[in-house]
């Protein structure tokens, strides 16, 4: 472990749970919440115990202070350079690619809560994140150009998806910031909101999917993040597949039911 | 031969579904290591379902977590060659590879080492998105000893079969669909489901046409072409002695669906 340590009553990494709900809140506002190794290491324990609670049925991520996330901490990241053997490669490999990847996997919906500038790997995180809502204050900037390296953490796989090939280079050369009007123009992010309404509008769409069916949320995730790399006839058959595993679940009939009865279901995630 | 009843080991579970016979490796707590009483219980309900007329089809499966981690490595850590050598444990491998009926392996989670050539020594595979394939041996001082390097490097080639077993490096699931090393990738709810849609598929063929065509393939692996050609040949005029030819023909022929016996 590097950096220096919070004492327990400050973490590094807020965890906060209701209502099914589980807010995780990068917390080192004043270096703009850049990642440590313990965050990182922090936030990948966090969705991989999240993934086998059945109580956890929607994860929030978000960020105290006025940033999101500066993205890497570069200076501790001088520091172990310095200190010789040390490969970017195996950094991304051993602590960033398994988080931006358990994002992906876990079988719940991970909704990111940008509070402010999203840099760097900060970005990347929110990209790989399924719902993205965003303060209209916030600021996507990809400086990887600026010091020399390309995007990474999975930004240049979702880049080009989200806003095509050349705004995607173009972005990704130039470094130019990237406004939160823009996002939402783009589709990097569902909606903006005021700042002071984020946290309420995020509580919001989480609360409400936390209620819904959730296999069926699990399995429309895994179908979206094959369908990124399926090809059509594929697809149809993937889909096929999945339909038959939710077909034989209780929410599938409790939801049937309280279609055709007019009432509101109540799925048991079973 | 000293082998308890099929079903009786408790280290594998047998079930007849229909046609379709389902072995099950049953050591969940050890990722299914493949011990002794394991192979012997596995070799012997295969014998079982092999000689039952009834059954068309046969599965191995494990459980979602692992097909099979691998060999118990406890079983022969201590071992010299002259011990492991008289040891008739790995001749029991043989039996599953030269089963005469259709065998699937249903592969979810782990498939490494022993596991993963277990499932090289069946017909097909079908596979959960979560399966990974491997033969780590090499990272513990030894080598694939139940035909990894030969059945790899028949479905894989040379150079993606040396790869595999000289780094001891993981194939996923995906991979090894590309590799052509499984039939199929499923998810990982469904993947016996499918293994078994697959295996009544099967069992409802005429059984002797299935046989002389597994034989067929199984020896294009290991014939030059004109002998390859010679068996097919010849397996294929045997066939024309069963009534299942005459009512596959005759159905094709009257535009209707065949009634096969078996015969």
């Amino acid at each position: 472990m590097t950096g220096p340590m919070k004492t327990a009553a400050q973490p590094e990494l807020l965890s906060e749970r209701s209502n099914g709900v589980l807010t995780l809140t990068l917390n080192r506002p004043e270096v703009l919440n850049s990642l440590t190794v313990a965050m990182l290491a922090g936030l990948l324990d966090s969705l991989k115990k999240a993934e086998k609670d059945p109580t956890v049925r929607c994860v929030v991520l978000t960020a105290a202070g006025r940033a999101f996330c500066a993205g890497a901490d570069l200076g501790d990241l001088r520091a172990r350079q310095a200190q010789g053997a040390f490969s970017l490669g195996d950094e991304l490999r051993l602590r960033f690619n398994p988080l931006i990847a358990q994002i992906r996997k876990i079988e719940k919906p991970v909704i990111g809560a940008v509070n402010g500038l999203a840099a760097g790997a900060g970005a990347s995180l929110i990209l790989s994140t399924d719902i993205k809502i965003c303060a209209e204050k916030a600021v996507f900037i990809n400086a990887f150009s600026k010091v020399g390296l390309v995007p990474d953490s999975g930004m240049t796989y979702f880049m080009p998806r989200f806003m095509g090939l050349s705004l995607a280079l173009e972005h990704a050369w130039t470094a130019k910031p990237i406004s939160a009007a823009s996002a939402l123009h783009y589709g990097w992010v569902n909606r903006v909101v005021a700042a002071e309404e984020l946290a309420a509008a995020a509580a919001e769409i989480a609360e409400e999917l936390a209620k819904s069916a959730s296999l069926a949320l699990g399995l429309t995730k895994r179908a979206m993040n094959r369908s990124l790399d399926n090809n059509f006839e594929s697809q149809l058959e993937y889909e096929a597949q999945l339909q038959e595993i939710l077909g034989k679940t209780n929410d599938h009939q409790e939801g049937l039911g309280a279609f055709l009865e007019k009432r509101a279901p109540k799925f048991t995630g079973e | 031969m000293s082998r308890p009843p099929a079903g009786c080991a408790k280290e594998i579970r047998t079930e007849a579904e229909g046609p379709v016979g389902l072995i099950t490796l049953n050591r969940p707590s050890v990722l299914n290591a493949l011990n002794h009483p394991l192979m012997e219980g596995l070799v012997g309900a295969l014998e079982d379902f092999e000689r039952a007329p009834s059954i068309g089809c046969i599965i191995i499966t494990g459980n979602a977590k692992a097909f099979a981690a691998g060999a118990d490595i406890k079983e022969m850590d201590h071992a010299t060659t002259a011990e492991i050598s008289r040891d008739p444990h790995l001749s029991r491998w043989d039996r599953v590879g030269k089963c005469a009926k259709p065998v699937i392996a249903a592969v979810s989670g782990f498939a490494l080492g022993g596991g993963c050539e277990l499932a090289l020594a069946c017909d097909m595979i079908v596979a959960s998105e979560t399966a990974v394939f491997g033969q780590p041996e090499i990272n513990i001082g030894v080598m694939p000893g139940a035909g990894g390097t030969q059945r790899l490097t028949r479905i894989l080639g040379k150079t993606r079969a040396m790869e595999m077993v000289l780094t001891g490096k993981r194939m996923t699931a995906r991979e090894a669909l590309a590799a052509g090393l499984v039939n199929r990738v499923v998810p990982v709810e469904s993947y016996l489901e499918q293994a078994k849609k697959l295996a009544h598929e099967i069992a409802a063929q005429p059984p002797m046409a299935v046989r002389m065509a597994k034989e067929a393939v199984l020896k294009a692996l290991d014939v030059d072409l004109d002998a390859g050609l010679a068996l097919e040949r010849r397996l294929f005029y045997s066939l024309f002695d069963t009534g299942d030819q005459k009512e596959g023909m005759r159905a094709f022929i009257e535009k209707r669906e065949p009634k096969f016996t078996g015969k």
